[in-house]
């Protein structure tokens, strides 16, 4: 099971990135696409979007960390282990 | 002496403190979600008062996107209450929030529309719905963990799935009040800029005022107290959650691995559901929302279940089991809708005694006398009970030919020649009563799996941090999780829809937007399926 856990962190490593481009690629796509009078709402729509999934993409990335590097083969079971 | 007596009154004296726990939390949250809904509820009268009329799908889209700004901010909300709630305790904090909250939803209903005051509009509903967002997200937090640390060990999941029903509650609330006051005013004075659709937001302030007074009664949690006492109170709740690398892949996985899913089968269900049966669907205003309602009071008791069956089997697989039954099924019900609502798969079934088709109704524009709307009704009515209402209207822009004070004859060529192609087809449809159920019963399924992922998921929260960062290091993750996967549900499963139309298929394919929670919901469910744990903490007290 650690095994799998490790192989997936790198899976998730992988996808932040991803996700990140998609959003990035699909948002200059749409907003070049606009009309001028949707232009401004395409806009805004995509600004949006993307400052709310770069962070969480950047958070999903650490997860991926932890989990490749085998922070999650052991969960801590009480708030000392939290603290060590 | 203590004897059995002594026993059970003290037993008796515990269950009724933590009813009134749970009360109390429960009456102020319940209320908290009740504010935060009525503006998803009102989103098409909000995008009509607040936006330019000739807006369109794009005001639409915009009183969207300032609803999922509340959303946004939850987080937000979480790290700025859930830090106050960790340094000063439970009990100030969530008051604090009600009163924010309360403040801001009966403030929306004063704003004056677009018509009275322009951009002015807009952006003083924007910051109101910041303010119930971040409101929001000190609340819920704070509730979960008050109840949880005031339950005892083994009962948890039992105990705080009651929380858990006040979302569902609250949207209950708001869908109820909100079609009383339509079904009293009728379209027209609901929808006006100074029209039934404020009350909503105006009652709001006294039932903050009732809850504000019962959580004045309450007392500190236990947990929180004896940390107090004992001087063990964080100093720094944001560094200790978020800078201390074990606590922070906690927040993590909490995040990833269970309510980042449990967030969209949450929206997917009770608003997602919602918008589609009506606007895509084209059922009617109060049917779609009665619809709504009946789902909803038959499945909550099933967060209960859920919330109790979770102290007993663990609250992984019966959180992951909802997401997955979510995933494999979210498709078939949502083309099941379409297929009920569908007028060609009814073209055998027309009732052509009821059938009604109305005369073409021309009426002259009250602005502009060389304008003028040809109004035809066509109600069609099927064998079941069902009655699909089409009502054309077509504008005719003319010059001297149309003369208001002259009798119209809707034959004459002149007038046929300014006709639009393309008239505005407004649908309402009444569904019949077995059609009517069928609905019912797959907004129900779709609401018993929210039961499953939401009702364990306070208790799992509680378990995995400790007291003394609990209320911080809970809410950011839940309000990631609930606020943006979830709260975008709506707004990202109407652009994707969007995307998916194209000339030869101006429609798009509405079920498109489903891709969204499904993603997100299978990457959950994997991540929580390999790394979660089924262990319930016993003791939350460290």
């Amino acid at each position: 099971m650690n095994t799998l856990k490790k192989l997936l962190g790198f899976i998730w490593m992988l996808l932040a990135p991803t996700i990140i481009c998609f959003l990035v690629y699909q948002a200059n796509l749409k907003i070049q696409a606009a009309s001028i009078a949707t232009k401004s709402n395409v806009i805004l729509q995509w600004s949006i979007i993307l400052i709310i999934f770069i962070p969480i993409c950047v958070g999903f990335f650490i997860f991926g960390k932890y989990a490749a590097s085998d922070e999650y083969a052991h969960l801590p079971s009480s708030s000392e282990a939290l603290n060590n | 002496m203590i004897t059995g007596k002594t026993i059970v009154m003290n037993a008796e004296k515990k269950q009724s403190s933590i009813a009134f726990v749970i009360g109390a939390s429960s009456v102020g949250t319940l209320i908290e979600w009740y504010d935060f809904y009525i503006f998803g509820m009102l989103a098409t009268i909000l995008s009509k008062q607040f936006f330019p009329a000739e807006a369109g799908t794009a005001a639409l889209l915009s009183t969207l996107a300032i609803f999922a700004a509340g959303f946004i901010v939850r987080p937000f909300g979480a790290l700025v209450f859930g830090r106050l709630g960790d340094l000063i305790g439970r009990k100030h904090t969530f008051l604090l929030t009600l009163v924010i909250m309360g403040g801001s939803t009966f403030a929306i209903g004063l704003v004056p529309g677009y018509a009275t005051i322009g951009w002015a509009a807009p952006i003083l509903v924007l910051i109101l719905r910041l303010l119930q967002g971040l409101a929001l997200g000190g609340e819920y937090g704070g509730a979960a963990t008050y109840v949880a640390e005031h339950a005892p060990a083994g009962q948890r999941g039992f105990w705080t799935s009651w929380i858990q029903t006040t979302a569902t509650l609250g949207l209950f609330l708001a869908l109820g009040v909100i079609i009383l006051i339509r079904s009293n005013q009728g379209v027209e004075n609901f929808s006006a800029e100074w029209g039934g659709w404020r009350y909503p937001f105006w009652i709001s302030i006294l039932l903050v005022g009732v809850s504000v007074l019962i959580r004045m009664r309450m007392s500190e949690s236990p947990m929180f107290s004896k940390l107090k006492a004992e001087g063990k109170t964080s100093a720094n709740p944001l560094k200790e959650s978020f800078g201390n690398k074990a606590n922070f892949k906690m927040v993590l996985l909490a995040l990833f691995g269970a309510v980042m899913g449990q967030g969209v089968v949450w929206y997917t269900g009770q608003f997602y559901a919602q918008s589609f049966i009506e606007t895509v669907c084209k059922i009617d205003f109060i049917q779609s929302r009665n619809i709504m309602l009946v789902a909803i009071l038959m499945a909550t008791p099933c967060f209960v279940l859920f919330g109790w069956l979770s102290d007993k089997v663990g609250r992984k697989w019966i959180m992951l089991l909802g997401m997955l039954l979510a995933i494999l099924t979210y498709r078939p019900i949502y083309s099941a809708f379409l297929s009920i609502t569908s007028a060609s798969n009814r073209s055998q079934q027309v009732d052509y005694s009821v059938t009604k088709s109305g005369p073409s109704i021309p009426l002259v524009d009250a602005k502009d006398k060389h304008k003028m709307y040809i109004r035809q009704v066509i109600d069609t009515a099927y064998l079941d009970g069902s009655h699909f209402k089409y009502t054309f209207t077509d504008t005719l822009i003319g010059f001297n030919e149309l003369d208001a004070n002259r009798p119209i004859n809707l034959l004459n060529q002149t007038l046929i020649k300014y006709k639009s192609s393309k008239p505005n087809i407004v649908i309402e449809k009444t569904m019949g009563k077995s059609a009517t159920w069928n609905i019912i019963w797959l907004i129900f399924i779709q609401i018993v799996y929210v039961t499953m992922v939401y009702g364990p998921i306070a208790a799992f929260l509680v378990e995995m941090f400790p007291t003394k960062i609990r209320y911080t290091s809970m809410s950011l993750p839940y309000h990631i999780g609930n606020g943006v996967f979830g709260g975008l549900v709506p707004f990202l499963g109407t652009l994707i829809v969007e995307f998916t139309k194209t000339s030869s298929n101006p429609a798009g394919d509405s079920l498109a937007g489903l891709w969204y929670p499904i993603g997100v919901a299978l990457v959950c469910f994997i991540i929580g399926l390999v790394y979660l744990s089924n262990k319930v903490d016993q003791n939350v007290m460290d």
